[in-house]
């Protein structure tokens, strides 16, 4: 039983065979786990883990080492407020203690209502519109105090979701074209190593 | 006076709102040099970009062409384009994948034609939602107008190109750490030698690894021939570059500018690009090439924009991001905070960087925060001349890669231009910037 959405499996498979080595689909994978779940459950990097031919364990390592990749729940938004040079010049770490007052929780925290999770980030290219600040990865430009009071207020009332996803979906173009990804290759080669597996398994439960 | 007379070869289209559009981009001689490129032999192609002396855009400024012809012959070799843009200040290839996705996609083809290699990867940051998106839709449409896949525009040459996201790590910019998150992994850089990637890169074979806006100027190039772009810039700078330019100026951007033809002045002091320091202030001191680069101060304002000129005074043009610093600015905080970003950043594998890193941040704290010492300063002068022996430019390396060697450069230029900002740190037990 995938604990992946069907879409999202499919969407998985076709990934993996982008990659002359499945391990390689480890990152985009994960994203899409957190795209169906917002973080990494463990359901997720076990999936992750059988798709890359990978264990688990390896699965939260590479995971761990990376700052997008969130191993707990976060909430619907995560906002990102850049403190480094160019921001920092600019009033980065004011906004970012502002942010904290208006989202109700600490940086690196969740609000109460799980909507927010506030993060210091580290450079995120866009530096002559400074201080910088990211919701779900996306650029809001929102550079002062009351601009900031101004987007929670549209995120809380539930507006801005074409330009803001929730939090996880990083992607939204589907790649529909290229030489890899015969569908049914794909189908096979898994079934195989499904029959592989539950032959080892019941090998080892004798 | 800014010279301002060359052409657009980077940044044409930015002019436009629908820059990233196939319709723009076809009407403004987009696959131009694709098709020329395929008209061509690749060898011929190679010989356009080494007559060009393109210089790599992502740092490191090595010729193009030459890391090319460095490629080990083999049957299976990959091209992977670094746009993992993590540099603090560096905001470059965030502009081109995000308005120009074509023109990027345009370029790696004619790469990959010219080095005959049939895969390539975009490796972009993970923060660039719609730079992917874009990217995406690029390589969507030109599979569907035949400038990608099988047989492009009938010449007989295949290529795949996946982008690839990132998923937040600075150290996954240096280009042997990429080939690892590429390959699935923790991005720990990989030791050289051997593991130089063009002789054993992606997967173990010959690999190709450029920068996003080196790949942005190989359709100009093939268009309008080598020639013409070495007849821009001076020396070993050749043609235009993209200068992100942000801190304490009026008018922060994004710049593509005739390489060598202007000074440091001109970039933050003419009203068509910087337009001068905020309120009137002024300036005290500038990053000349990421943070990663040390500081220049107000004496080397008429320093021309070139990679060797930079050079010759022991700092670097690196990344082409200027970042200005005015008498606001505490350059004490402007340290600690670079310093900060690279304790977090360090990948934890070589001990001067994963232990410098983090002592160095926690005296940087105290000195900014209360409770720094006089003797502080030379205990940090003493942790640098380890992570990087000498202290000079380029540094020593004690270290897997150039994260390590990089650290030293904002403390080391912070205390040898400003001693007197730090010790008035101490006697005010804390920042004397309120």
């Amino acid at each position: 039983m995938s604990h992946f959405r069907p879409e999202l499996r499919q969407r998985a498979e076709e990934t993996v065979a982008l990659y002359p080595e499945r391990r390689s689909a480890m990152l985009p994978l994960l994203h899409l786990s957190q795209e169906q779940d917002g973080y990494l459950t463990e359901e997720a990097m076990e999936e992750v883990a059988e798709l890359t031919g990978t264990t688990p364990a390896e699965v939260r390592g590479t995971a761990a080492f990376y700052d997008m990749f969130h191993l707990e729940p976060v909430g619907k938004y995560v906002v990102g407020v850049c403190t480094n040079i160019a921001c920092l010049i600019a009033g980065g770490e004011e906004l970012l203690a502002h942010a904290s007052e208006t989202l109700g929780c600490a940086v690196g925290g969740t609000s109460s209502d799980g909507l927010f999770t506030l993060e210091e980030t580290e450079c995120l290219a866009d530096c002559n519109i400074a201080p910088c600040v990211q919701v779900n990865h996306r650029y809001v430009r929102t550079t002062t105090p009351e601009a900031l009071d101004a987007l929670v207020e549209d995120l809380r009332a539930g507006k801005r979701g074409d330009e803001i996803p929730p939090h996880g979906t990083l992607i939204r173009v589907k790649r529909s074209g290229g030489l890899r990804s015969p569908a049914a290759q794909i189908a096979d080669e898994r079934a195989n190593e499904r029959v592989a597996r539950e032959a080892r398994t019941a090998k080892e439960g004798q | 006076m800014a010279v301002l007379s060359a052409p657009k070869i980077v940044s044409a289209r930015a002019e436009y709102a629908d820059s990233h559009t196939l319709s723009r981009f076809l009407a403004t001689g987009g696959y131009e040099g694709l098709r020329k490129a395929l008209s061509m032999p690749p060898e011929a192609v190679a010989a356009e970009v080494d007559a060009a002396s393109l210089l790599g855009r992502g740092g490191a400024g090595f010729p193009a062409g030459r890391k090319w012809s460095m490629l080990r012959k083999a049957p299976t070799s990959y091209l992977v384009v670094n746009g993992d843009e993590s540099e603090p200040a560096t905001f470059k290839d965030h502009y081109l994948v995000e308005r120009d996705p074509h023109q990027l996609v345009e370029g790696v083809t004619i790469a990959a034609y010219a080095l005959q290699v049939n895969q390539a990867f975009i490796y972009l940051r993970g923060e660039f939602a719609l730079g992917l998106e874009r990217v995406q839709q690029a390589l969507n449409d030109a599979y569907e107008q035949g400038a990608l896949g099988s047989n492009i525009f009938g010449s007989g040459f295949s290529l795949d190109i996946v982008v690839h996201p990132g998923a937040g790590a600075y150290i996954c910019g240096e280009e042997t750490s990429l080939i690892e998150a590429l390959e699935g992994k923790r991005g720990f850089p990989r030791i050289k030698p051997p593991f130089f990637p063009a002789a054993i890169g992606l997967y173990g074979q010959p690999t190709v690894v450029n920068n996003v806006e080196t790949m942005s100027n190989l359709p100009w190039i093939i268009s309008h021939g080598g020639a013409a772009f070495a007849a821009l810039g001076e020396g070993r700078s050749t043609g235009t570059r993209l200068f992100a330019l942000s801190g304490r100026v009026n008018n922060p951007g994004m710049f593509e500018l005739e390489m060598v033809k202007n000074t440091f002045r001109d970039l933050i002091f003419d009203p068509a690009l910087g337009g001068g320091i905020v309120g009137g202030h002024a300036l005290k001191a500038f990053i000349p090439g990421g943070v990663s680069a040390p500081w220049f101060g107000p004496d080397e304002l008429d320093l021309p924009l070139g990679q060797d000129e930079v050079a010759a005074k022991a700092s670097m043009l690196g990344s082409g991001s200027i970042v200005v610093f005015d008498e606001t600015t505490c350059v004490v905080r402007a340290a600690w905070r670079i310093t900060k970003f690279f304790s977090r950043e360090s990948c934890g594998q070589c001990t001067p960087c994963r232990e410098g890193s983090g002592w160095l941040e926690r005296i940087m704290f105290r000195l900014e925060h209360g409770g720094g010492r006089r003797e502080d300063l030379e205990l940090l002068l003493d942790l640098c001349d380890n992570i990087a022996p000498g202290l000079g430019w380029p540094p020593q390396q004690t270290t897997i890669c150039v994260l390590g060697s990089s650290i030293p450069s904002s403390i080391h230029s912070a205390i040898t231009m400003f001693r007197d900002d730090f010790l008035a740190h101490v006697t005010n037990d804390g920042c004397t910037h309120g």
